[in-house]
């Protein structure tokens, strides 16, 4: 079953404007990167809900890309600082599922910055490649492994509300 | 919901895949992805691959499948939709189904030009099809919003391509706003004295055109104003300009000049003269300045500086003097923006090997070109930094702070053609001899090559080689006294000392330094080098990714005049085309309260940065204004009571496009997951 080398699955989330482009000059500029992530275009990275990000991983997703404008540069004048806020949040809900924070990432790029973006994208795959497939909910603890972080969130994400950008 | 839509017969796609010449076939299997949908994805009934789907048979063969197969979606597999969405979109339309009931799979630009094997390449295609084919079956037809165009235009900038845009919409009778920074229009152009390869003086042609901006009637020009904020979009922006406080009532002063006549304090003019000069305190930049009415520098004013003098306001025969003029906002309502802000000079200080700064007679260009004007501080003649003494020889340096990995990678492009031009200035002011040193010479427009030649002619002496270092020790008794430029002669291959009397640096052409923030105002963003980014950088240079906001001029890349003026000209066509159509499209990419399903929680209400939602206290729920949502979704992912829909980005859109991504990824997942089957749906779609 196992493939010689195991080639991660990721999906990237990638903003319309920045991001999106970003990836689209990488293409034109014919720069090579790994083929490992699978993009979902939306119009703002303010727009991911964090049940999207779990959905992919539940169905065997190794890792998650979220791709934006930088903070002060959104389509939408302010709508990136809301997707970290967002991703604070996400970060715990992953420590309590038991998944690696390290499988969820967010990076910014502006559309100049296609090489920038298509190093992430290198950087993550191989990153993951040495975490191994993911395997998401079998391998979640239902052992109480995680109890501890399930009550950490709790006082955590009052916290997190408050993160500044 | 798929299976629910089949049975009704309703899902019948048509899944096309472009090779795009060799761009995506010679890296992705095209026949086998093309074979593969039409056996494996659900609700496919026909899968063709087509060397160019963008061409017009390409197209007419979508078109008559969506009659034939009676389609109901089309996915295409092609390049960005960024590039060709509207191209298919409009094919589909041409057969009668709903523009949006498309899905694009980007292939080209994600996959087949950044994927190295053809193997994983192909791999990544199926799982790009299989997404948009089960994006698609979730499409809903749209229709876009219709939105009125207001006929007033604001312009940014009143150099020579804000110059041409305004006159250009002015005489064909719409308004216009003109918003410069400075006193005056003019720009850099007004700097200049002669303009390259025809050597006709810059003042001559520009302040006809500027006393032509000052005086139309359907030209409103703010000068000594910046743009503050812009809101709105595409048809009805809302601009709050800063009008800052001129301390002279432009509707009383005449323009007589006795108050700078009388003006005591002395100003170094770091802005028009280049630090070349001086102003007054109350100064127009220039003679010929449009509008005349002068400005008083709170910086150098000493009434400012000891609450003193008042001299300019004793003098005034008008009584246009007011010191207590305040920095006022004006609001005005415009359709569209043209962005023409320009460019800097690069600050050569940058670059201590060459000692400007620190070696008096090293002179920046913009400073080479005040000299060289007939009205500028030296009354034409070029001098070295004593004031009087003539050069004997002069070396003019080629691309500093350009082409230089250090500095900025590209061309500033018009620089071989001003040191051509000074250097012709150079010889026939002074007879000296003139060096030009470059890497290489690019004089690559109309009768550019010809002016090369002439200079050639003219006997200026053009040595290849990157300058190393301008130094004033002197190894030799001729170079005693002198500045020394020591340069590897790439044709000769060797290296040598030149000793001149003085070196003109060909400063690079930079973005304004503010670039960026005035950019973020209009909603545009700047490339890697810091130029505004245009919407296709060949086919589409004039507008941006921001419907309604276009640029012109060296804002959006190192332009010379023509270029500049021509790129102005079809910024204000564009624009009019937007007025006389009267009305604009836009996207119906935004989002909806479902008001039955809306707690009224108003968690909403704060997320949007556009104001588009207003909450109705009577019903307690929340409403979306369509024409004031942009559409980017953060309400709808936020909504706790799933209530709000992104139309063409909604949640069965969505969370169809992930499970398509990860068709193949089933037999990875673990047994627990495989048992329940169910995968976590968004918030709010839950049954």
């Amino acid at each position: 079953m196992q493939r010689e080398t195991f080639e991660p699955r990721i999906i990237g989330f990638f903003c319309n404007w920045c991001s999106y482009r970003a990836a689209d000059g990488a293409g034109t500029a014919r720069m090579k990167y790994a083929p490992n992530v699978r993009v979902v275009r939306v119009m703002c990275s303010g727009r991911i809900d964090p049940t999207f990000i779990l959905k992919a991983l539940a169905l065997g997703a190794d890792g998650v890309l979220v791709a934006g404008c930088h903070p002060g540069e959104c389509h939408y004048i302010e709508q990136n600082y809301k997707t970290i806020r967002r991703f604070a949040m996400l970060r715990h809900t992953l420590r309590a599922f038991g998944i690696d924070e390290r499988r969820v990432r967010l990076v910014w790029a502006s559309a100049a910055e296609a090489a920038r973006l298509a190093e992430e994208i290198d950087r993550m795959v191989e990153e993951i490649r040495t975490l191994g497939p993911l395997r998401w909910p079998s391998t979640a603890g239902h052992d109480g492994a995680h109890l501890h972080d399930v009550e950490r969130i709790l006082h955590e994400h009052a916290e997190a509300m408050e993160v500044a950008p | 919901m798929a299976e629910k839509a089949r049975a009704n017969g309703e899902v019948r796609i048509g899944v096309y895949v472009c090779h795009c010449g060799s761009n995506i076939a010679a890296t992705v299997d095209v026949e086998e992805v093309a074979r593969w949908a039409a056996q494996n994805l659900e609700g496919v009934v026909v899968a063709r691959e087509y060397k160019f789907l963008c061409s017009s048979l390409g197209q007419a063969m979508i078109r008559d499948d969506v009659k034939e197969h009676r389609l109901t979606r089309v996915v295409v597999a092609a390049c960005s939709p960024h590039l060709h969405e509207k191209t298919f979109r409009r094919a589909c339309a041409s057969a009668g189904l709903n523009p949006f009931l498309l899905q694009m799979a980007n292939i080209r630009e994600h996959v087949s030009w950044v994927t190295r094997h053809r193997e994983s390449a192909t791999e990544k295609v199926k799982a790009l099809v299989a997404a948009a084919v089960r994006r698609v079956v979730h499409h809903e037809p749209l229709e876009p919003l219709s939105v009125p165009v207001n006929r007033h235009t604001l312009v940014v900038g009143g150099g020579i391509a804000g110059i041409q845009a305004a006159l250009e919409l002015a005489d064909a009778g719409y308004p216009v706003y003109l918003v410069e920074r400075e006193p005056s229009i003019g720009g850099h152009m007004a700097q200049y004295d002669k303009t390259f390869p025809t050597l006709d003086c810059a003042a001559c042609i520009l302040t006809p055109k500027m006393s032509e901006v000052g005086q139309h009637d359907q030209i409103r020009l703010l000068t000594w104003s910046e743009l503050e904020e812009v809101s709105g979009s595409v048809g009805n922006f809302h601009v709050r300009i800063r009008r800052k406080a001129r301390h002279v009532r432009e509707d009383v002063c005449n323009g007589c000049g006795f108050c700078i006549e009388k003006c005591p304090r002395k100003q170094i003019d770091e802005v028009f003269e280049a630090g070349m000069g001086y102003r007054k305190a109350i100064y127009t930049p220039f003679p010929q300045a449009v509008p005349k009415v002068p400005v008083i520098d709170e910086g150098s004013c000493i009434w400012f500086e000891k609450g003193k003098c008042r001299i300019c306001e004793k003098v005034c025969p008008t009584g246009a003097i007011d010191f207590d003029q305040k920095d006022e906002i004006l609001e005005v309502d415009v359709g569209n923006i043209i962005l023409a802000t320009g460019w800097d000079l690069f600050d050569c200080r940058r670059i201590p090997q060459y000692g400007y700064g620190r070696l008096p007679n090293v002179f920046t260009s913009l400073e080479l070109e005040r000299m060289c004007n007939a009205s500028g501080p030296t009354g034409g003649r070029v001098v070295l930094r004593d004031g009087v003494t003539e050069p004997k020889s002069v070396c003019i340096i080629h691309c500093v702070g350009s082409r230089d990995l250090r500095y900025n990678t590209y061309c500033s492009s018009i620089c071989c053609m001003l040191s051509l031009k000074l250097g012709h200035l150079i010889l026939e002011k002074t007879g000296a001899k003139v060096y030009a040193c470059y890497i290489d010479m690019r004089p690559n427009k109309k009768d550019y090559e010809e002016f090369y030649q002439r200079l050639l002619d003219e006997g200026m002496l053009f040595i290849r080689g990157k300058v190393a270092e301008v130094t004033d020790v002197p190894r030799t008794p001729q170079e005693e006294g002198k500045l020394i430029v020591q340069v590897e002669d790439t044709l000769l291959r060797k290296q040598r000392r030149i000793p001149v009397d003085m070196v003109v640096l060909m400063g690079a052409i930079e973005p304004r330094r503010d670039a960026r923030e005035t950019g973020i105002k209009v909603g545009i963003a700047c490339g890697a080098a810091g130029w505004y980014i245009e919407r296709h950088p060949k086919l589409d240079p004039i507008a941006t990714m921001t419907e309604g906001v276009f640029i012109a001029g060296a804002c959006q890349g190192p332009k010379d005049i023509p270029d500049a003026v021509g790129q102005g000209a079809a910024a204000a066509a564009r624009v009019q085309g937007m007025i006389s159509k009267g009305t604009v499209l836009i996207e119906p990419v935004v989002a909806t309260i479902d008001e039955d399903a809306c707690s009224g929680c108003r968690v909403c209400n704060n997320l949007c940065p556009f104001g588009a939602i207003d909450f109705l206290a009577e019903q307690a729920v929340s409403r979306i204004n369509a024409v004031l949502c942009k559409g980017c979704g953060t309400c709808v992912a936020a909504c706790p009571a799933g209530a709000i829909t992104g139309a063409h980005f909604n949640n069965d859109q969505i969370s169809a496009e992930i499970e398509g991504l990860l068709w193949d990824a089933a037999g990875d997942r673990g047994p627990e997951a495989a048992a329940t089957g169910r995968p976590l749906e968004p918030a709010g779609v839950q049954e």
